[in-house]
């Protein structure tokens, strides 16, 4: 076959399949509808993603403590350096404040779809849906915004209210910080002093093998 | 640490290292006596050395082996899910190499074969689809440098210094060659509908850490990587796959990267929501903190790498990097930022990877409070720790791009501190 023949086959094609497949590799398989459900389990804040099902907090206290509380505690409340997912109510203002489900989770979505996901830790996925509808009510309960005859489910989802829903701003650094961090720096006579006001040789928490 | 038997510990040779020092300066460079090392014939200098093959895939040598990633246990509750730090106060230039190029887990590194590989395209797009590894390896590909630093890397210091070491108070960084395919190639490939705006990426290990990313940045830089420095990614770093979000904090460089999902709103998954965000002194907290501001270092000297030869000429080293662009310029101080002078910059700033500097000065042998100020193509300069404070008050974890102060005394020896 001649180079001309060539180039017009190759400009009969692209004619053929349009500009929209123009940058198109033709590289990897449309992905078949099971297998987008299989790996397509998000939960959006709006309760897109949430299958249907329920769970009361009474299962719930029976579920966790099967399979969460050997890490975050009976009552949620964490063992050790692992996260407590209950408590900390007004403390986000305070020094060292204790971020948990109650006190600083904006969307219990997200509490379902991590628990759904990632949990149990060591052992992920093996939670049914109720299941996980059930620990998520154990945790709102443990965090006392719910009573204990509460069950969960797909329909009363979005009538939880997170108490810290309206507790985030979007990144402002551009306005608060950008302007007063761009200015020529100062090179010489900076300040009239310098001193040392904090020493980590006197806190000692570095690792010994480290120096 | 794996010493040899009757090899010098650290502190040894800080102290030999400043017998030898003391020397030089009583005595120049005149030799008091003929170096055995010269005079005398050495072993390697006589027989064989190993041949080749000895080590088919080659280690840092064993007098190198204290250079490695170390972690700092009382951080996290357990190792799996968990961090380590970079040695950067052992490393020169500015590639890391893999091997001691910082590690941080949701739920441990896993073994994923590149057979066993899939990623899946799905949510707004035109033919949601699915790549093996071997069809990610036929699509055009690119490469480039980035930094990627953990959002939390110099977290433990918010309140004060705390961590003695440049490793532990910086070393939440690598900085690698990566070569792939811009995942906006693969998104056209999908062909992403209209009323995208967003993707939300996630990785194959249990943890997810799912993240959501602006479709916008997803277009711009981001990359599906699968070699990293001219080989194949380490398992702690995703292999056979991991995305790099140039400039973007570390915890959306999802590895072992298993699907895009185009969607109209950010999912606002545990990673984005309960972890990431940044506490104000009034309580609010900002999401969506992902750019990482200009920062920088001094990596040597500092508290693991002191100074062993006494005064006289003195390279000061660092490293400096922003998420807004190149590095334009890095000034040192000596004196706890009364004044400054400006560094020298190995190369020219590359945009979103590590700068190295040097200051080559000669030392008088007093105390230095040293400190260095990383300034990007923007204008933005490093500000100080307090008035980072001011704005955002102490209860912060993650973003500490705060300047770093090295107390180091007459004996060489260098101290994490923070200063008025």
């Amino acid at each position: 076959m001649s180079k001309s023949r060539n180039l017009s086959a190759v400009a009969l094609l692209l004619a053929l399949t349009g500009p929209a497949q123009a940058d198109r590799f033709g590289l990897g398989r449309p992905a078949l509808p099971e297998e987008v459900a299989a790996w397509n389990v998000d939960v959006a804040p709006d309760g897109v993603g949430l299958p249907e099902g329920s769970g009361s907090v009474e299962d719930g206290e029976e579920i966790f403590s099967a399979n969460c509380a050997i890490c975050h505690g009976e009552f949620a409340e964490g063992v050790g350096n692992y996260p407590k997912l209950a408590g900390g109510d007004g403390t986000l203002d305070r020094d060292d404040p204790l971020k948990t489900v109650g006190s600083y989770w904006p969307y219990l979505s997200t509490v379902w779809d991590y628990v759904h996901r990632s949990m149990p830790f060591g052992a992920a996925q093996v939670l049914t849906v109720d299941e996980v509808y059930a620990i998520t009510a154990y945790i709102l309960y443990s965090n006392d915004l719910v009573d204990d005859d509460f069950v969960l489910s797909n329909e009363n989802f979005l009538e939880v209210a997170m108490p810290n829903a309206d507790g985030f701003i979007v990144d402002d650094r551009e306005t608060t910080e950008l302007p007063r961090f761009s200015q020529p720096p100062c090179m010489t006579d900076c300040k009239p002093e310098v001193k040392i006001t904090m020493r980590a040789a006197v806190l000692d928490v570095t690792p010994d093998e480290g120096h | 640490m794996t010493d040899r038997p009757g090899a010098p510990t650290r502190r040894g040779f800080l102290k030999a290292g400043l017998a030898g020092g003391g020397a030089l300066v009583a005595g120049g460079a005149v030799a008091q006596e003929p170096d055995p090392l010269i005079t005398e014939k050495q072993p390697w200098a006589q027989m064989w050395g190993d041949g080749v093959d000895v080590t088919p895939y080659g280690m840092p040598i064993e007098y190198e082996a204290d250079v490695i990633r170390r972690n700092v246990g009382w951080l996290t509750a357990d190792t799996i899910s968990s961090v380590n730090f970079s040695p950067i106060h052992a490393l020169d230039g500015t590639i890391t190499p893999q091997g001691c190029a910082f590690e941080r887990h949701h739920s441990g590194a896993i073994d994923l074969p590149k057979e066993d590989y899939r990623l899946m395209i799905n949510g707004l797009v035109e033919t949601p689809l699915v790549f093996t590894y071997a069809d990610l390896e036929r699509f055009p590909r690119v490469n480039h440098t980035y930094f990627l630093e953990c959002a939390a890397n110099s977290g433990m210091e918010w309140a004060g210094a705390q961590l003695n070491g440049a490793q532990f108070t910086h070393g939440m960084i690598h900085n690698m060659e990566y070569s792939g395919v811009p995942l906006r190639t693969l998104l056209e490939e999908a062909g992403v509908k209209p009323e995208g705006k967003w993707i939300y990426v996630e990785g194959a290990d249990a943890s997810s850490n799912g993240r959501s990313i602006p479709l916008d940045k997803a277009l711009d830089d981001c990359l599906v990587a699968f070699k990293a420095n001219g080989e194949a990614l380490r398992k702690e770093h995703g292999y056979p796959v991991r995305l790099c979000v140039p400039g973007w904090e570390g915890n959306m460089w999802i590895k072992w990267l298993r699907r895009v999902e185009v969607t109209t709103e950010a999912v606002q998954s545990r990673e984005e929501t309960s972890k990431y965000t940044d506490t104000l002194a009034d309580g609010t907290s900002r999401k969506w903190t992902w750019v990482m501001d200009a920062k920088s270092v001094i990596t040597s000297p500092s508290p693991q790498s002191p100074i062993t030869h006494g005064p006289g000429p003195l390279v000061i080293t660092g490293l400096a990097w922003s998420g807004r662009g190149a590095i334009s310029r890095v000034d040192v101080s000596l004196d706890g930022g009364t004044s400054w002078q400006t560094a020298r910059l190995a190369q020219p700033g590359q945009k979103m990877a590590l700068s190295r500097f040097y200051l080559d000065i000669d030392w008088d042998g007093s105390e230095m409070l040293l400190q260095s100020r990383a300034m990007d193509e923007t204008g933005y300069v490093q500000p100080t720790k307090n008035a980072l404070r001011e704005i955002r008050g102490l209860n912060s974890i993650y973003h500490n791009n705060g300047i770093q102060t090295w107390w180091v005394k007459a004996n060489g020896e260098a101290e994490n501190v923070e200063v008025s």
